[in-house]
């Protein structure tokens, strides 16, 4: 590039394949669309006209101050906003290109395609095997014990969970630490063979072992689905996910590359929240 | 720039800016007291600046801890992250820049038996074009000014076409005359010192239109010095 004194080295032009390993965004379909998508509680209007594009087998973080509109955001992508009397969600999300909110869509089929892990584990006053075992019996997953049994142990796998409770599938998932209990909550999640995982804030009651170990899991998953998470920490939405959006007051702000998100954001109000200048 | 909800944040960032318009006010005195002592052949400011050159070092040390510290402190994103970066960068270009000061300073003492008048008038508006350089981009940087360090960057050139001409003079010279070749070879290595404190602007100019716009710059470096690819032909005798 230049003489031996060196020179910045951003901004170098990549061929298509370094792009393509270093930005896998760009090589995705898209998986999950919304098109002008406007939510109101009551009178009050929550978020404004998104558009944004999720692409399939990745994991897209969203971040943003409290009361951003980024959880209300998550809940529409599996209809979270319909137990929500006084919630009105206008606007098209397709998941697949199918429009999730037109009449025929069993929500609970969406549901279960549409997997969600909230902040706090919340594992059924239950036994490991029947809190991971609830989802796929009540929709019919299984056609056998020994397939139920199956299903159990690859979940339970995939979640990274299964070999510290292997040998007591019998206890109740309460018993388990806290890391643990939010390993378990992922594995019910995945029991119902879903497309999409939806993560919000999943690691804010955990430790940072804890926390790195569902990081880590969040990594291997998003080769079967794709993940939604919402977090408050910057430095783990820069961590595991490829792409991030910001929301602000119910906008979506700016969308992009998470290397790109946090190293060179284009909105102000972007940089101002990530760098910790909010006032 | 808003200020940070954590006030220690920013005086985090503050101290680094404020350690390298330091390092930046020496390596700026080092190089005018270097480039008169050439002109006087004044080997008493020489020894001084050979002996200042160590406060140089030490400021690059503490800036690098103090840009450490604060990675691990705040893990720094975006603006932030382009400030520390580049503030370990430049304090690097400003040390290079001390130590070639220093190495101008030392040939003052091979100096001292005198040289041709015209090429040392010409080595020292090439010094104070470097030394304005270096002026005006610390400027650039104190006060985030991008279109001023673009100026910087730009005017590399003069340097550069001043560096040849010396060069092929000092060539001249020592065709003509191979009494003068150990005179004209220290001077050609102080002309050469000099076109290197004038890319090391340079590189300090690029960092701070990477700080400041988080791209680098886009244009072909100017390049007007081609003393690299000219040819050394001995005439027939």
């Amino acid at each position: 590039m230049n003489d031996a004194t060196g020179s910045v080295n951003a901004g170098i032009p990549l061929s298509a394949e370094e792009m393509s390993k270093i930005a896998p965004g760009l090589a995705h379909d898209i998986k999950i669309k919304s098109s002008d998508v406007e939510v109101h509680y009551g009178d009050k209007q929550a978020l404004f006209d998104v558009n944004l594009d999720i692409p399939a087998n990745q994991v897209i973080a969203l971040i943003g101050p409290s009361g951003c509109g980024k959880s209300t955001y998550m809940r529409c992508l599996n209809r979270m906003n319909d137990t929500i009397d006084i919630a009105r969600v206008t606007g098209t999300i397709e998941i697949d290109g199918v429009d999730i909110y037109q009449k025929k869509i069993d929500v609970v089929e969406l549901r279960a395609r549409v997997g969600m892990v909230f902040q706090k584990p919340n594992p059924f006053p239950k036994s490991i095997f029947e809190n991971v075992a609830y989802g796929p019996k009540i929709h019919g997953l299984a056609a056998s014990k020994s397939d139920m049994e199956e299903i159990v142990v690859e979940s339970l796998t995939k979640a990274g969970l299964f070999d510290e409770v292997k040998d007591r599938l019998e206890a109740p998932g309460t018993g388990l630490s806290g890391g643990q209990q939010q390993r378990l909550c992922i594995a019910r999640a995945i029991a119902t063979k879903p497309e999409v995982i939806l993560m919000d804030e999943p690691c804010s009651a955990l430790d940072p072992i804890a926390t790195a170990k569902i990081e880590e899991l969040i990594d291997e998953l998003k080769q079967n689905y794709t993940i939604v998470i919402v977090t408050h920490s910057m430095q783990q939405a820069a961590r595991v996910s490829q792409m991030t959006a910001f929301f602000h007051l119910g906008y979506l702000v700016e969308v992009g590359e998470t290397d790109q998100i946090f190293t060179n954001p284009q909105d102000k109000r972007t940089q101002d929240y990530i760098t910790g200048r909010f006032g | 720039m808003s200020d940070h909800i954590s006030s220690a944040y920013d005086e985090d960032l503050a101290a680094l800016k404020q350690m390298l318009a330091q390092m930046g006010g020496l390596a700026e005195e080092q190089l005018g007291m270097a480039i008169e002592a050439m002109a006087r052949r004044d080997v008493d400011t020489a020894d001084d600046i050979i002996e200042a050159d160590e406060k140089i070092d030490a400021l690059e040390m503490a800036i690098e801890e103090r840009a450490v510290v604060t990675i691990a402190k705040r893990q720094p994103v975006a603006q932030d992250l382009r400030q520390i970066m580049v503030a370990i960068r430049i304090s690097s270009d400003l040390e290079r820049i001390g130590d070639l000061a220093k190495n101008i300073a030392k040939r003052t003492h091979a100096l001292s038996g005198g040289a041709p008048r015209r090429i040392m008038t010409g080595l020292k508006r090439m010094g104070h074009l470097a030394l304005e350089q270096l002026q005006d981009v610390l400027d650039a940087y104190s006060s985030d000014n991008a279109d001023k360090a673009m100026e910087v960057w730009r005017n590399d050139e003069e340097i550069d076409a001043l560096y040849n001409s010396i060069f092929r003079e000092l060539l001249t010279y020592m065709m003509e005359d191979p009494r003068t070749i150990g005179l004209c070879t220290h001077l050609l290595f102080g002309a050469k010192n000099i076109e290197r404190i004038g890319d090391h602007c340079t590189n300090i100019a690029e960092n701070i239109h990477y700080m400041i716009n988080g791209t680098a710059i886009e244009e072909e470096r100017p390049k007007k010095d081609q003393t690299s690819m000219t040819p050394f032909e001995v005439p027939a005798k």
